[in-house]
């Protein structure tokens, strides 16, 4: 089959039953986009076809052909073919807030970001949970994730982005402490 | 990993229908929920019928009669998001909206969110039970706080679909092709109690796909609405669901319809709450009679009484909306 994979078109031999994911992680080596739940519970597989972000741990790799497949790994070539410096805004983003822990569910994350900022470059805070609402966090308790997202829209509007949690006037006042 | 099994995908429908008559091949839609039945081992397939590139299966259009024609294939996103569903088909525009996650929202189709397979945990499982041929329901003495309210027996089931409800007030039905021709169904004949027949949640017959979903025209006073209450604030399939279909006349309620999901192993119409609104205004008496109607007739099994005080609460909450 004729795969479609951050602009390349691979010729790829792989059985009718195997997923989307199978093929990009087992036959292609793209390993950014994670296995974790194999059944749509997680997020951590997301990629983008066709520009919107889908879990292709339930996408069957026959059902892809034809359609673009943007990956983690194609992102930042991406926004340098889009005239872009240095890596994808969200990518830097997650970096300057470090929006992860142990970075499972991040390749996830930042794909469904990206798909929104493409959309609704200037989305509202309800619109950015909802758009990541999809991806599971383990670590992080969001918050961090949500921040990142948010200062590239502050930074498109001009407004202050959000303070970054160690840089918050309460750094040092642990809870209980006065 | 999932089975192994080959995959074809017709480029008109009757390919696609004469493909199916074999028995051992199974339609892919979005294939959200097939890919999760075949790899959970629930039943098995030899071969995958995709529909993807019927194009004529994709999209919304208005009709003729000012109604509204949906794609069986069209992205449950899309039909979240589509203006006219929005503004004039409420309750379908807010129960797209509430299916599982935004990616599965563009992967899921319409058609295959209507005949998704129930989520019961013992079907989902290594549990040989009723549904699956068996003899035995492990849910009827076994973990059944997910399961049914109304309408439980042999098979105690929720049926998992929120657009279902939500289409069912709003009038629809469904366009089907098979081997036999065309036929048309309203949407709520389209599904089986477990009573009926325990191994089957729809009449679809071998060979036979839903290609579209009609609704009817819908007036200036109608408002309709749905509502799920989940244990999660995103992501998860209904504990309970409301959908609710008013034609309002100044004030008075001309007429009403109310469907369920959470609670029944098919989409649950609940006439005798419809009853109690037709022809009234909607004040307090009035949503207090409403509310006990809705539970009037639950009979809930061990683990699941709960669902019985949440419908309750729904349909308060969703009546005092409205008054
Ligand atoms: C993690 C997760 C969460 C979910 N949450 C929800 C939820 O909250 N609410 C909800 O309603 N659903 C939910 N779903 C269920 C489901 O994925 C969606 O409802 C989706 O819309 C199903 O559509 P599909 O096109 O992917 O179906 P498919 O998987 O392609 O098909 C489902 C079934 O219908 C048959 N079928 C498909 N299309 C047709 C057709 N045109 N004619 C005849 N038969 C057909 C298939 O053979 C299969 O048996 C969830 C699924 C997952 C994995
Ligand atoms: S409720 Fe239905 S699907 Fe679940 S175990 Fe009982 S028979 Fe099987
Ligand atoms: S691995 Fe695909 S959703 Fe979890
Ligand atoms: S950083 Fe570990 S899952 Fe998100």
């Amino acid at each position: 089959m004729h795969l479609k994979v951050n602009g390349d078109v691979h010729d790829v031999d792989a059985p009718d039953h195997w997923t989307l994911l199978e093929v990009l992680r087992y036959r292609l080596g793209l390993t950014g986009s994670k296995q974790g739940c194999d059944k749509g519970d997680c997020g951590a597989c997301t990629v983008l076809v066709d520009g919107e972000p889908m879990i292709s741990c339930l996408i069957l790799a026959r059902e892809a052909e034809g359609r673009e497949i943007v990956t983690i790994e194609g992102l930042w070539p991406l926004h340098l073919a889009r005239g872009g410096e240095g890596p994808d805004p969200v990518q830097d983003a997650f970096d300057r807030y470090g929006a992860l822990q142990c970075g499972f569910c991040q390749s996830g994350m930042i794909l469904s970001a990206r798909a929104l900022l493409d959309r609704t470059p200037s989305p509202t805070d309800e619109e950015i949970a909802r758009a990541l609402s999809g991806n599971l966090c383990r670590c992080t308790g969001y918050t961090q994730i949500l921040q990142a997202v948010q200062s590239i829209v502050a930074r498109a509007r001009g407004v202050e982005p959000p303070r970054r949690s160690w840089e918050a006037a309460n750094v040092g006042r642990q809870a209980g402490e006065r | 990993m999932l089975p192994d099994f080959s995959y074809v995908r017709p480029g008109t429908l009757d390919e696609a229908v004469s493909l199916l008559a074999d028995g051992r091949s199974r339609v892919h839609g979005g294939g959200t929920d097939l890919l999760g039945c075949l790899r959970d081992r629930v039943f098995a397939a030899e071969r995958l019928v995709s529909l993807r590139d019927l194009a004529g299966l994709r999209g919304i259009q208005e009709t003729a009669d000012g109604g509204l024609r949906i794609g069986a294939l069209t992205a449950v996103a899309e039909i979240a998001e589509h203006e006219t569903v929005r503004s004039r088909y409420r309750a379908l525009a807010e129960a797209a909206a509430s299916v599982a996650s935004p990616q599965l929202r563009q992967q899921g189709t319409l058609g295959g969110n209507l005949c998704q397979k129930p989520r019961c945990w013992y079907y989902r499982g290594d549990f040989h039970c009723l549904r699956k041929g068996g003899d035995t329901c492990y849910a009827a003495a076994g973990e059944n706080q997910y399961h049914c309210i109304f309408g439980g027996g042999p098979c105690f089931i929720v049926h998992p679909s929120d657009t279902a409800p939500a289409l069912i007030v709003l009038g629809a039905a469904v366009q089907v092709v098979g081997p036999r021709g065309t036929r048309r169904v309203p949407l709520e004949e389209f599904y089986v109690l477990p009573e009926a027949d325990v191994e089957r949640e729809t009449t679809l017959g071998r060979g036979e796909i839903v290609t579209a979903i009609d609704l009817p025209p819908a007036g200036p006073s109608l408002r309709s609405s749905y509502r799920k209450v989940r244990a999660r604030g995103a992501w998860d399939f209904a504990l309970v669901g409301m959908a609710l279909a008013l034609q309002l006349d100044g004030g008075v309620v001309r007429d009403a319809r109310v469907a369920f999901s959470g609670v029944a192993p098919v989409p649950w119409r609940a006439r005798d709450v419809e009853s109690v609104l037709r022809g009234q205004r909607i004040d307090r008496a009035v949503v207090s009679r409403a509310m006990n109607a809705a539970v009037s007739k639950a009979s809930p099994l061990p683990h699941n009484a709960y669902k019985v005080d949440l419908l309750r609460g729904l349909v308060e909450e969703r009546l005092a909306s409205i008054a």
